[in-house]
């Protein structure tokens, strides 16, 4: 039970680190064609994500191997339930990774914005369907016993669905609009500080809606009534919100853009916890419902992945964290004349 | 429409094209490595250039090397749902290793090298690339031994219902992936090798920057060299344990019918499955197959047709796509050798650069050959022995499957043809401006 439950918690902190990077990624690619201005300005917006983004996309990819190694049956019928949702967030990706490298190689007006487009829909449709998705496992997928999905893509695009898209795309564009803000300098810099300023109270009042829909449409608060202590979460969450004002007002980009991972972690929390020990509930019938409990690996593997992933995922962060620290500062012009590629 | 035909139609389209450039990645990763450590060694401006210089080459392959191994990562689960639910516990677990230890590194290292020219000193810049390089091949032995799994399933056993892990050790030390790695790996230098050496041939025969890719040349050329007589030994090696554990992978590759002692090699047959013989044959060379499936002249190899029908896998395709590999396999380490023979009068041999120009698409032509040989080999099995195929996709629709094959088909090939075209491209306008 203990170790199932672990990596239930495990499970759920790889989505929310996965968010947490990528979730600026998708926000730069969102905001894209509508800050930058001139091919300069567009040049910069992608070398500001330039040397992290593939590092945060593997925390995607790793979310992912974890699902597959620790809960098998979840990793199966999830993937395959939401077949139409995954495979487009996948093609978007793919067009997203490739429009950063092939931009940059001809100098051609025609190329570029071919390139410019896929950039922007790599990045937004991903935001948008992860919410999508994300909030219908929060309510429940029609699945079977034996774990047939029993609806379309529009049976996922319900107003509760669609509701987590936008608060996704917000929160991302947020937190791509705080990274802007620490990454660049000038014009560039003013119009992502004031987008950033435009975009919170919209930040600020989907949450709202979103975890008062959360108490019609779901059973996540289940968990929240038994155990009071955990509204402390909902509390961190949104007193991050008003942390970012207070440092974005401040002009203390790094800090708003902490207090914007945070929020971020804190609302992918906010479910994990509600759904625990589900991972993929079924709305037809609870007994359907894949948990932690019922759906997990042996604990021969969940012992040795856990050890992997003790040994692992930190010597991973403190590179990663060497990484970025090492490519701080604002992007000059310097930056942008690398040569090779991205 | 068969969900499981379309499914193996889109694995197989998906897994071949991420397996055109993850190749050229690793191989091209240790070439730059070496290269640019000659640099910092050296000091050698001209190994600075020619690392730059290929170095934009491995990015262009290496970023859709990238995007096309995301959607690998998922299609278990999208389109082989109960095979991922039956072998989840051991095979999951692989993936998960593999994406913790390997494409971490790989990732922020890559990016690291990109930007970093500025920032690290010529040693640390070149230790970056090592990294890269040691991620990629490192992630390589890891797939290797989920798909050495699927080739012979070892350290299981089958309890609740579905097959779980029982000895770790058993599987990541399966002789089986062992031998994948040790002949996947030497194949995908040779790739990156002669990569190198066919762009170096071709600006070598027009006399540009002659010194410059001489040493380009030779450099890869060692690495060449020695990776096509590792995969020559190593491949030889796997043949023999393929004949111990999948003896009906062994038997279409050569389309042998018959239970024989000193059973032949055919050097062209055309089998006719429908009627249990071979239409056409050429070329018979007695006791060679025995030779090659336990190094005996005189042993017996078992033929299909002691094999029951509904565990044969296709013998046509199986056995093309052996004679395809071992005839680039014999190639290589014979033009490798006699490019050695000759490295110091590379200028006056224009015939053999012009022969590594045309040579470049050769090595992965015979790396496809070889994945098409053990994956179609192995069929009807996905797990050999344990699962098949036909049991292993997900209870979805025939539609959905046919529209993102489709998907995949346009998007992969328009991105394939970006790729090339900037490669090619670049490969060409060489060092102007650089
Ligand atoms: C440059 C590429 C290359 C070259 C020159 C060779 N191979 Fe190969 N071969 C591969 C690239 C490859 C591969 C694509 O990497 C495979 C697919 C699976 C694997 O482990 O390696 C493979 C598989 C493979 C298999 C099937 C293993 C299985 O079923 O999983 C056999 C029996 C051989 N090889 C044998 C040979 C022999 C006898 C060669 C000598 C001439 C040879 N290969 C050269
Ligand atoms: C990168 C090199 C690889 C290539 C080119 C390749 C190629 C193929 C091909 C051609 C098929 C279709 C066979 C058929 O249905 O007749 C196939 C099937 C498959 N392969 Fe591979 N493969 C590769 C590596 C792998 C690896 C590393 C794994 C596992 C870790 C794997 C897992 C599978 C699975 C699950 C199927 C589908 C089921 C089946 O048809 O057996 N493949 N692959
Ligand atoms: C069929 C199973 C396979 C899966 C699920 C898979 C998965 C992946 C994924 C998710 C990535 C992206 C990593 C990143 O973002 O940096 C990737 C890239 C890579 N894969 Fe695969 N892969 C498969 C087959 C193979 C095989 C057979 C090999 C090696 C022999 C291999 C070696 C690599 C390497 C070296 C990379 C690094 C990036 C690049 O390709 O340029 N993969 N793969």
């Amino acid at each position: 039970m203990a170790l199932q439950s672990t990596w239930f918690f495990l499970w759920g902190l790889l989505w929310a680190v996965y968010f947490m990077t990528d979730g600026f990624d998708f926000g730069v690619g969102t905001l894209y064609p509508f800050l930058g201005k001139t091919d300069h300005e567009k040049k910069t917006m992608i070398a500001s994500i330039g040397p992290v983004w593939d590092g945060n996309e593997v925390w995607l990819i790793t979310a992912g191997g974890v699902t597959f190694a620790a809960f098998p049956a979840v990793y199966a019928t999830m993937f395959s339930a939401l077949y139409t949702p995954l495979m487009l967030i996948l093609f978007a990706l793919i067009i997203r990774g490739v429009s950063i490298e092939f931009r940059n190689q001809i100098e051609s007006q025609a190329w570029k914005r071919v390139w410019d487009t896929c950039f922007f829909i790599g990045s937004s449709v991903p935001a948008l369907l992860f919410g999508v998705a994300f909030a219908n496992i929060f309510k429940g997928i029609p699945i079977d016993e034996n774990g047939i999905f029993h609806g379309n893509l529009l049976t996922l695009l319900n107003p509760y669905g669609l509701l987590g898209g936008v608060e996704f795309l917000l929160l991302f564009m947020l937190h791509g609009a705080l990274w802007l803000g620490l990454k660049t300098q000038g014009d560039l810099h003013d119009r992502a500080a004031r987008t950033a300023e435009k975009l919170w109270p919209l930040v600020l009042v989907f949450t709202l809606v979103f975890v008062v829909a959360s108490y019609f449409s779901t059973d996540l608060f289940v968990n929240y009534f038994a155990h009071p202590a955990l509204f402390l979460v909902i509390i961190i969450t949104v007193a991050a919100i008003f942390g970012i004002r207070v440092y974005l007002k401040k002009g203390a980009f790094v800090l708003a853009w902490a207090a914007s991972s945070l929020t971020i972690v804190g609302a992918t929390f906010f479910g994990v916890i509600g759904l625990f020990p589900t991972l993929f509930g079924s709305s037809m019938d609870a007994a359907y419902s894949l948990t932690a409990f019922n759906a997990s690996s042996s604990p021969l593997t969940l012992k040795i992945m856990l050890g992997v992933v003790l040994v692992f995922i930190p010597l991973v962060i403190a590179y990663q964290v060497w990484a970025y620290s090492m490519f701080m500062g604002k992007i000059t012009d310097e930056d942008l004349d690398h040569g090779e590629g991205y | 429409m068969d969900v499981v035909f379309l499914s193996r139609l889109q694995f197989a389209a998906a897994t071949m094209f991420h397996f055109l450039f993850v190749p050229l990645t690793l191989g091209l990763s240790v070439i730059l490595a070496i290269m640019e450590t000659q640099y910092a060694r050296t000091g050698d401006e001209d190994y600075l250039k020619m690392t730059r210089f290929f170095g934009k080459l491995f990015l262009i392959n290496f970023v859709v090397g990238i995007v096309t191994g995301i959607t690998l990562e998922f299609q278990f689960g999208t389109n082989w749902s109960r095979y991922s639910e039956y072998v989840g516990d051991v095979f999951g677990s692989l993936l998960a290793i593999e994406a913790t230890t390997s494409f971490f590194l790989e990732s922020t290292f890559i990016g690291i090298w990109i930007f970093g020219w500025k920032k690290l000193s010529a040693k640390a810049h070149a230790a970056v690339m090592w990294m890269v390089a040691l991620a990629g091949s490192l992630s390589a032995i890891w797939i290797l031994s989920a798909n050495g799994w699927m080739q012979h399933p070892v350290g299981y056993v089958i309890r609740n219902g579905r097959a779980e892990l029982d000895d770790f050790f058993a599987v990541i030390f399966n002789k089986f992936a062992l031998l994948e790695m040790v002949h996947t790996l030497p194949a995908s230098y040779i790739f990156g090798a002669f990569v190198v050496m066919g762009i170096s041939a071709y600006h070598l025969l027009r006399k540009h920057e002659v010194e410059l890719f001489t040493k380009a040349f030779r450099l890869s050329l060692t690495v060449g060299l020695v990776c096509s007589v590792i995969s020559f030994i190593t491949g030889d090696l796997h043949g023999i344990h393929v004949a111990e554990v999948q003896p009906a992978k062994l038997a279409a590759m050569e389309s042998h019918w018959e239970t024989q002692e000193r059973a032949p090699i055919l050097l062209i047959a055309i089998p006719d499955e429908e009627n249990e013989r071979n239409l056409f044959e050429f070329g018979r060379l007695p006791g060679l197959l025995s030779f090659l499936a336990t190094h005996d002249f005189n042993a017996v190899v078992t033929g299909l047709k002691d094999i029951p029908k509904d565990e044969r896998p296709p013998v046509l395709i199986t056995a093309v796509a052996f004679k395809t590999m071992v005839g680039l396999g014999t190639f290589f380490p014979l033009i490798t050798f006699i490019l050695w023979v000759k490295r110091k009068k590379l200028m006056e041999s224009p015939l053999l650069l012009k022969i590594m120009v045309y040579s470049i698409p050769l090595p992965v032509i015979a790396i496809e050959a070889g994945w098409i040989l053990a994956e179609v080999g192995r069929q009807p099995w996905i797990v050999y022995g344990m699962m098949k195929t036909s049991d292993a996709a997900s209870p979805i629709g025939g539609a959905q499957v046919l529209v993102t094959l489709i998907g995949f088909i346009l998007v992969y090939g328009l991105l394939g043809a970006v790729g090339y075209f900037l490669m090619f491209k670049h490969a060409r306008k060489g060092l102007v401006s650089a």
